[in-house]
């Protein structure tokens, strides 16, 4: 276990209240543990919270509660510039009346460093965002894109224990933030620094980080790698804002362990998995990924590319001989076709519906189906798992 | 962030029309600015007649005497206006930053309404005031003298220091709604920036709010000390022959030597375009 960089203690943050108002809870008792070189994004939507507790590490903001703990040292009480973090802000706040040189110098004269040194240890940052021509240039005569490496060295060069970055790529275009991200992540690799970083951007975060707390109403809804947080979102809002999920209601007619029958409508049960306990006969929620969800013809004989051909039929019972496989019939209400996959929009029994996502592979004949249309979806049930509000 | 605005060439007729908007203006400027100013100037090269008259021949003597003669006033007034301006810029600073870093608008408001209300008064008037208030039965001595701190009244009138108090006083305004106008602009992210780099707040001061708010200080610095180098009104009624300035002294010779009132004007002059040149170097530098 790589020793715990950074922590936070039930903090809690509450911004004094305007006339006849409460206080507004920014952050309410948030507990994070945040590893040595780890990559870790603070996700949700504006207004979560991410942003505060982010300021809150570096200093710009006091904790109303709680403790936050730099490689096991309260700092609180520690102003910003005496603490070993180091931040890129949103909009870089590149001090605007020096060159990029002095931008990234700043920081080392305010250690004491001498001049020389600062310079030379300046324009190494710089090389290592690959900028080092620019030097002597004004931070507005830069790109966007620019602007953010000047940034990022002018905090890196500090070598901090912790870099934050709050959202740092928000303010680039498409192209150049996925550059980036990828640039950043290697980067951080290789310095081996505990990067914490705010984004909305669930992508993102799931391209960059090992490790995303999941924000929402200053609260920590959830806290994995990007795969736990995908694959087995603990709430609603979780899977809703992490992706694309349906959500499936039904009640609950048997309960083996982690696996549960849920009764959709008179005729249709589908199996689930829920992590913890549920009643018979207790309304549930499930969430499905649309890509989970696999689609083959109603009737007829299903043609494959290498020549051989098999029956809907058949095709059914050796897929039913998996007792987790939920299989039944779906109504295409729309088809969109966007590429790589088609979406489309099913009525699933229980008058509920869903979408499901299938990849263009075009190697059989029952490839492409249309509005109006009659098939038959299938999912596994470890798939199709039971949400806690 | 840099937005780069596409110039708009104007149609040439807008062009055309737009100098004759300026026309009125440019008429009034050069019947009763270009013309005086070249009199002055033409004047500062001639000889003095009967009566303090300007004649023929043409002579740079009037220059000699301005820098042999009244050397010492020249140096007072650049002195007392330098000074000046140190000190409203010290005084006023703090107060356009204390101003401009309220959080209410009903606060900035009162307090820029409070530094502007002296001017619903009449500057000569306000002059007077500080006359009564300085000299030796002014409101000062009588309280000085009343708690016992002193026995004999302080000379404060007919001082170059009194000079300074009145420009201070009067002066003060133009300094500190420049700044208040910087700081305003201000954004205090880069003061967070700064301190994320290790600056406390002293040296995020020095480093970043001063040096970004620095044109409001230099549009502060021309604003006070040209007026102040340049004024008579003040230097006369609070500063008496100790206090005499360049502008007293250019009333003086108009009466009776106006070549030598011409030179004094146009040194007076250079000084003040001296500081508008340092201005147009430094002073606007961020939107260069």
């Amino acid at each position: 276990m790589p020793p715990i960089d950074v922590e936070l203690r039930n903090v809690i943050k509450e911004f004094p209240a305007r006339r006849n108002e409460t206080p507004v809870r920014a952050v309410d008792d948030v507990s994070l543990q945040i590893d040595d070189g780890e990559f870790f994004a603070l996700l949700g939507p504006s207004g979560c919270g991410k942003t505060t507790t982010l300021r809150m590490i570096a200093g710009f903001e006091e904790t109303t509660y709680g403790e936050i703990l730099i490689r096991g040292k309260a700092v609180q009480h520690v102003p910003p510039f005496h603490r070993p973090v180091n931040t890129v802000f949103q909009d870089y706040a590149l001090f605007p009346h020096m060159t990029v040189l002095q931008n990234v110098m700043f920081g080392l004269e305010m250690e004491g460093v001498k001049r020389a040194e600062a310079r030379t240890r300046a324009i190494q940052a710089l090389e290592l965002v690959r900028l080092p021509k620019a030097i002597d240039r004004k931070p507005r005569q830069l790109s966007g894109g620019q602007q953010q490496r000047v940034a990022l060295a002018r905090a890196l060069v500090k070598k901090p224990t912790v870099l934050l970055l709050d959202e740092p790529l928000g303010a680039l275009d498409l192209k150049l933030r996925k550059e980036m991200q990828f640039e950043l992540k290697t980067m951080q690799r290789n310095l081996g620094i505990t990067f914490i970083f705010v984004t909305h951007d669930q992508e993102e975060a799931m391209t960059m980080a090992d490790r995303i707390a999941v924000m929402d109403q200053g609260k920590v809804l959830q806290v994995g790698t990007p795969e736990e947080i995908y694959e087995t979102p603990a709430t609603q809002f979780v899977a809703d804002f992490i992706g694309e999920t349906n959500f499936i209601r039904g009640n609950v007619l048997s309960s083996n362990g982690k696996y549960i029958t849920v009764k959709l409508d008179e005729t249709t049960t589908m199996k689930a998995v829920s992590d913890q306990p549920v009643a018979d006969n207790q309304e549930v929620l499930i969430a499905l990924r649309p890509e989970k969800i696999n689609v083959f013809a109603a009737k007829g004989t299903i043609q494959y590319d290498e020549g051989s051909s098999e029956s809907t039929e058949d095709y059914k019972k050796a897929l039913l001989r998996d007792p987790n496989i939920n299989l039944m019939r779906a109504k295409v209400l729309q088809d969109v076709y966007i590429g790589t996959d088609t979406r489309y929009s099913l009525d699933i029994p229980g008058n509920q519906d869903i979408v499901a996502r299938v990849q263009n592979f075009g190697l059989r004949s029952d490839t492409y189906f249309t509005s109006g249309q009659e098939i038959n979806i299938f999912w596994n049930a470890e798939n199709a798992r039971v949400l806690t509000k | 962030m840099t937005s780069s605005v596409q110039p708009v060439t104007k149609p040439t007729r807008e062009k055309s029309r737009g100098i004759f908007t300026a026309l009125p203006a440019a008429i009034w400027l050069a019947i009763f600015f270009v013309l005086p100013l070249l009199i002055v100037f033409i004047m500062s090269f001639m000889s003095t007649g009967r009566g303090g008259r300007a004649v023929m021949p043409l002579t740079i003597e009037n220059y000699v005497d301005v820098f042999d003669r009244f050397i010492s006033v020249v140096q007072r007034s650049l002195w007392i206006g330098l000074l000046t301006t140190l000190v409203c810029l010290l005084v006023g600073y703090p107060l356009a930053f204390f101003i401009s870093t309220r959080k209410s608008a009903g606060m900035r408001n009162l307090s820029l309404f409070l530094i502007i209300l002296p001017f619903w008064t009449n500057f000569l008037v306000r002059t007077y005031a500080l006359q009564t208030i300085l000299g030796n039965d002014g409101t000062i001595n009588g309280f000085l003298q009343s708690i016992g701190l002193i026995s004999e009244p302080i000379a404060f009138l007919n001082t170059p220091e009194a000079v300074i108090i009145g420009l201070v006083y009067g002066f003060l305004p133009f300094m500190v709604l420049p700044i208040y106008a910087s700081v305003e602009r201000f954004d205090f992210r880069y003061v967070e920036a700064a301190h994320d780099l290790g600056a406390n707040d002293l040296w995020a001061f020095i480093r970043i709010v001063f040096p970004m708010t620095l044109p409001g200080v230099i549009a502060g610095f021309i604003l006070v000390f040209i007026p102040a180098i340049g004024t008579f009104v003040t230097s006369d009624l609070l500063g008496g022959t100790r206090g005499l300035m360049i502008g007293n002294l250019i009333q003086q010779q108009f009466r009776n030597n106006q070549p030598l009132g011409s030179a004094l004007s146009i040194v007076l002059m250079g000084m003040v375009m001296i500081a508008l040149l340092i201005y147009i170097r430094y002073g606007d530098q961020e939107n260069s």
